[in-house]
């Protein structure tokens, strides 16, 4: 990679090898497991981040997510860009 | 906080004291272990075991030189067994592709190989050790290759700190994702070399200048992570994230330790794996006790609104430079004995020594 990665709705996000989901059994709460750095997921947090399956695109998870929880998809939207666009900067995604 | 504390998050597991490079900023103890005096693989195996059922999601596999046991791999396949995150952090001077490629196979999740310049070199005389920078770049390109995640560890001082601008080009080019710009820490060996390695506060603010602009040129390609030396600092690093709180240390003989300094510590009474669970040590082992959470504390940290955020620092380093474990870390500037520190920094940093005492089992010569 020779450049920042910005995300757009037409995106297909990823996990680079090396980044793993993993429910934390003895804490009961989702992490992302990185290269020395580890990120505990929040319920919204995991909500997006679980729709990641490097085939579906943004678009599509934003749309997901709107229906799921009947909110505006304006809302969603914006939620779904900046944390994946911030992800994506801490090298945990690959979009 | 004594009582039910939070489970560690990560196993630092030094497997080995022994290493092909005689690095002088070594944060290993001055007095290293011995071959016959390190753990088994069984025992390393049911290690690995406890940390997972204890709740630890990463393992960084340390040293020494890890790869300096054959039964390296093995632990890497056990640890996968029971999905726990595997971090390789090494020298890489004793690693070739087949190797590589068996502990990717194995399920090892990354690797972080550290440099001691970026010229052979000065890399080489830092190292102590002939040939070895050729030999990490080989390395940083097959890590690459076969699609490891890569991290470069780049040990700053005083005598390699003019190169930073090309380490950081270096890990662009062999695709890292990650460049720790490591200033050295002041522990075990660095301490004993403490006035050949401090670097100057102009070089300090120089490298600093060059961190930030790297940062924002390469955000989304590389990032950099950045420890100064406390010498220079106005607030303590959180050391460990906290004493007790995250980390869960074991030395190769199978002590087990809050910090991989903490022997330099009088008065904490360590236990070793096997005597009893490492559930049982991690709750009340009393060197883990000691200090964790914020009940040893006395002004200034007890009273700071950052009390909760630095944990008063390191310990170790609070000993090292203040005399004893139990003070604020005088890397802070309420600290009492923070000019004390101020005043090494300044005198060390522009002393014109050069020489350093490399590290060797059997100690210093």
């Amino acid at each position: 990679m020779s450049a920042r990665a910005i995300i757009t709705e037409t995106s297909v996000p990823r996990f680079p090898r090396g980044v793993r989901l993993k429910h934390d059994e003895v804490r009961s709460q989702w992490v992302i497991l990185a290269p020395e750095r580890m990120f505990a997921l929040d319920d919204i947090a995991h909500a997006i981040i679980q729709e990641i399956d490097a085939n579906r695109a943004v678009a599509d998870i934003i749309d997901d997510l709107a229906e799921k929880f009947k909110a505006p998809r304006d809302q969603i939207r914006n939620d779904v860009l900046s944390m994946l666009q911030d992800f994506a900067d801490k090298g945990v995604l690959d979009i | 906080m004594t009582t039910q504390p939070q489970p560690p998050l990560a196993l630092l597991a030094e497997l080995t004291h022994r290493c092909p490079l005689r690095c002088p900023y070594c944060s290993n103890p001055v007095e290293l272990s011995r071959r016959g005096s390190e753990l088994d693989t069984g025992a390393w195996l049911g290690v690995l075991d406890e940390a997972a059922a204890l709740g630890v999601l990463q393992v960084h596999f340390s040293g020494g030189e890890p790869t300096a046991r054959a039964d390296f791999d093995e632990m890497v396949e056990h640890a996968e067994n029971k999905r726990l995150y595997t971090n390789l952090i090494t020298s890489g001077v004793l690693l070739d592709r087949t190797r590589l490629e068996g502990l990717a196979a194995k399920g090892l999740q990354h690797v972080q190989l550290s440099f001691q310049g970026a010229s052979p070199e000065t890399a080489d005389r830092i190292g102590g050790y002939a040939g070895g920078h050729v030999k990490k770049l080989e390395v940083a390109a097959m890590v690459s290759e076969i699609g490891l995640p890569l991290t470069l560890n780049a040990v700053m001082c005083r005598e390699n700190l003019h190169q930073l601008d090309d380490m950081i080009e270096l890990a662009v080019q062999f695709g890292a994702q990650r460049l720790e710009v490591a200033n050295v820490q002041y522990y075990g060996w660095g301490l004993l070399n403490r006035n050949a390695l401090l670097p100057t506060r102009e070089q300090l603010d120089r490298a600093t200048a060059t961190v930030e602009a790297a940062r924002e040129r390469l955000k989304g390609v590389l990032v950099i992570d950045y420890v100064v030396p406390d010498y220079y600092a106005r607030r303590p690093k959180s050391c460990m994230g906290g004493w007790a709180q995250r980390f869960i240390n074991i030395n190769p003989e199978g002590l087990v330790l809050p910090c991989h300094a903490a022997e330099t510590i009088p008065g904490l009474e360590f236990e070793r794996i096997g005597e009893r669970s490492l559930a049982d040590i991690w709750r009340d082992n009393q060197a883990f006790t000691r200090f964790r959470g914020t009940g040893w504390m006395a002004e200034p940290c007890v009273s700071c609104d950052r009390r909760e955020l630095d944990w008063g620092g390191c310990r170790c380093q609070a000993m090292a430079v203040a005399g004893r474990a139990d003070v604020t870390d005088p890397a802070c500037e309420l600290a009492p004995d923070h000019d004390k520190m101020l005043a090494i920094a300044e005198a060390e940093g522009t002393a014109r020594i050069s020489d350093y005492a490399y590290r060797q089992i059997g100690g210093p010569s």
